[in-house]
């Protein structure tokens, strides 16, 4: 049965290895569906959350073989509901068909979405939410002169506690 | 060009091959590497020099050989500008090292190799490569070595698990026909008589991959033959009948196990690895025990008790006595037709009494060699498995003998794979290792040709060769060479090539449609195994 994971991978800072974690999905043809990296809560700890939708049999494989290289500290895999996840997208619509009908007091009381700026010809939502939210935004805005959309990758915290920090 | 010219200043320190391929020269490393366990170092040029590696460095990763790899870049000012011999080495050998890194800046040199030996053979062995900038290599700094011990996010030898292996030493002890499978990691994890005690007390029948051979002699009483494809009828037929399967430092390759829907269902299966990625790769796993098989193994061994199993071991026999009938008598000792490859192997057999190391390439004569060479010590069996890197040979054979000068080092090879790095005999001449070569000719790419009989209707599209003069080639190197195509020659050319005092070319004209057999075909269940 194909499901949604979470892959978590926290890392050595070093050039070259974002190559090094792809090419072991490249090697079995495997899409990635999101992928985000940044700093941990450790120092000089990096930590990649990478999505991708497979059996868990084969998600066990890849993290085995994730975590078999050398600056990989330690991979871990989980289901959705194992963790708390985010994602961010931004939405470039025209100011003016935004202004029509009350779109922008729809869109903010709705979807908890935001503007972050605000221009004669253009204005910048920002939504946060699972990407069903940010793609219902997406669809919704649509017919009102969407000039641009960008959607980040997810980022999550695992739900139970990740006895990482401990051991390093 | 600095590295070279420093390397002039140290002829009597480092002793530096030249060879006349950069593929022959990580061959010959890769030869090296696994002659003696140490591990082999190579040097190439930025660019192609560098490229022209990948092969050797692939078929390292795949066979867990030990190599450090450095190559030259272009200076750092230069890096992305598609500079003049510029290749991007460090991400195309990315998939196929185990590490590998680029240095900009001299100091940081010593740090580097010093991490890349310390990676290159510790846990599961593999290939690294360091790519050093031409400024880097140029820069004076004050040199100070460190040798790396750790490194945090590596842990090259898991924990033992106890009470996995006192499960498995349980399944073991109650198994009624065990059998055990047995790779390289018994002989990479130096662990040849940690593995003989083990199988001794336990009284298990067992099998070898073709990276496993040698680390168990031949004429072991245990050792029933090879695994796989072209393996033994024995160990085939019995994978499929044995009740506890124990995996130890093998990974379940597709050319071992034949089709995994058929694959030894009804037995547990017992896995000793050190690589806990192994696990559960291919093959589903009962009892994994992880750890470095030395350790492991001892650990093993003091909780099975002392058991013989008589006669699960004579069906092997049985096997054994039929596949001798149907196939190796004719291979071994044929009176009439044209040369096989087996009775070469044989006549080798005679004289070297199991002492030699074998080396060979990839195909037929590969398959014939692994099959009835005879094997007294470790560390004897050089060819390239997972890969299956044709060209392997000649140039690993140099590397071999090198490594252990002292002992006997046999390369045969196809008449194909010879001319995929013939050049090399430029190295054999100028360094005067006096290696064996054999080519087994039979002016076919063989084992292509074979499947073409078996599989295409004996439709042979381009794997026919019209060779050249391999005599008149060696003596252009200064090697002596005899060709030979009777078998009243054969049992006196093999002793004059291994009397010679140098390297000598013996080229063995056999049948050209002989078949390597057992043989299961692709797809099919290893108890599916053919003999003709």
């Amino acid at each position: 049965m194909v499901q949604v994971f979470t892959i978590s991978i926290f890392t050595e800072n070093s050039i070259g290895l974002l190559h090094r974690i792809t090419s072991i999905f490249t090697k079995r043809h495997l899409n990635i569906e999101s992928l985000n990296t940044s700093e941990s809560e450790i120092e000089n700890v990096f930590r990649f959350t990478i999505v991708i939708v497979a059996t868990e049999e084969l998600v066990q494989k890849i993290v085995k073989q994730i975590e078999k290289q050398i600056e990989v500290i330690q991979a871990v895999y989980h289901l959705d509901e194992e963790t708390v996840f985010q994602e961010i997208a931004l939405y470039k619509v025209s100011t003016e068909k935004a202004s029509e009908n009350n779109l922008v007091e729809k869109l903010i009381r709705d979807n908890h979405a935001r503007i972050l700026s605000m221009e004669q010809e253009f204005m910048i939502i920002e939504k946060t939410g699972h990407k069903e939210e940010t793609q219902e935004l997406l669809e919704f805005l649509r017919p009102y002169g969407l000039i641009e959309f960008v959607r980040s990758g997810r980022v999550s915290v695992i739900r139970p506690r990740n006895e990482l920090q401990k051991e390093l | 060009m600095p590295v070279y010219d420093a390397l002039y200043d140290f002829q009597e320190e480092l002793q530096h091959v030249l060879t006349r391929h950069e593929q022959g020269a990580i061959h010959a490393a890769q030869g090296f590497a696994r002659a003696t366990g140490e591990v082999g170092v190579v040097l190439a040029t930025s660019g192609p020099g560098a490229t022209n590696l990948i092969t050797g460095i692939a078929d390292a990763m795949i066979d867990s050989t030990p190599l450090v790899c450095i190559t030259g870049q272009v200076g750092s000012s230069l890096l992305g500008s598609d500079a003049f011999q510029e290749t991007d080495i460090v991400s195309i050998s990315m998939p196929v090292t185990k590490w590998n890194c680029q240095v900009t800046k001299a100091e940081e040199i010593p740090a580097a190799l010093a991490k890349a030996f310390y990676i290159a053979k510790s846990g599961r062995p593999g290939p690294v490569l360091v790519d050093i900038t031409k400024d880097a290599q140029f820069q004076a700094f004050d040199f100070e070595y460190r040798k790396c011990v750790e490194i945090r996010s590596y842990k090259p030898k898991p924990t033992i698990d106890l009470l996995q292996v006192k499960k498995a030493a349980e399944l073991i002890n109650e198994a009624q026909r065990p059998m055990i499978l047995f790779g390289q990691g018994v002989i990479l994890g130096k662990a040849e008589e940690e593995f003989r005690q083990f199988i001794e007390k336990t009284g298990i029948p067992s099998a070898w991959t073709i990276l496993g051979l040698s680390a168990l002699p031949t004429d072991h009483p245990l050792n029933v033959g090879m695994l796989g494809m072209h393996g033994n009828y024995g160990p085939n037929k019995m994978t499929n009948e044995c009740d506890v399967l124990i995996a130890i430092g093998m990974r379940f390759d597709d050319r071992v196990t034949g089709n995994l829907d058929h694959y030894a269902k009804q037995a547990k299966v017992i896995h000793l690895d050190i690589d806990p990625s192994e696990v559960d790769k291919n093959v589903k796993v009962d009892i994994p025990v992880l750890g470095d098989c030395k350790e492991t193994l001892s650990a093993l061994t003091n909780l099975v008790r002392l058991k013989s199993h008589r006669s699960w071991l004579d069906q092997f026999r049985a096997f054994d006595q039929i596949e001798q009938e149907r196939v190796i008598q004719d291979e071994l000792k044929p009176t009439t037709g044209p040369l096989k490859m087996g009775e070469v192997i044989d006549q080798i057999n005679h004289f070297t009494k199991g002492n030699a190391i074998l080396v060979t390439d990839v195909g037929q004569h590969q398959m014939v060699a692994c099959r009835y060479t005879h094997f007294n010590q470790t560390k004897s069996n050089i060819t390239s498995g997972g890969l299956g890197t044709m060209g392997f040979c000649l140039p690993a054979a140099l590397g071999a003998k090198l490594g252990a000068p002292d002992r006997e080092v046999i390369a045969v090879i196809g008449d194909g794979g010879f001319q995929m790095t013939i050049q090399e005999l430029g190295t054999i001449f100028q360094t005067q290792a006096a290696v064996k070569i054999v080519i087994l000719n039979n002016s076919f790419l063989g084992m292509v040709r074979q499947w073409q009989q078996l599989f295409f209707d004996k439709r042979y599209s381009s794997t026919e060769l019209v060779n050249p003069d391999f005599i008149k080639i060696a003596e252009g190197y200064g090697i002596k060479g005899k060709s030979i195509e009777s078998r009243d020659e054969l049992h006196e050319s093999i002793e004059e090539m291994l009397a010679y005092d140098g390297s000598f070319l013996l080229e063995v004209k056999v049948g050209k449609e002989g078949n390597v057999f057992p043989m299961v075909p692709s797809g099919a269940s290893v108890s599916d195994i053919r003999l003709s």
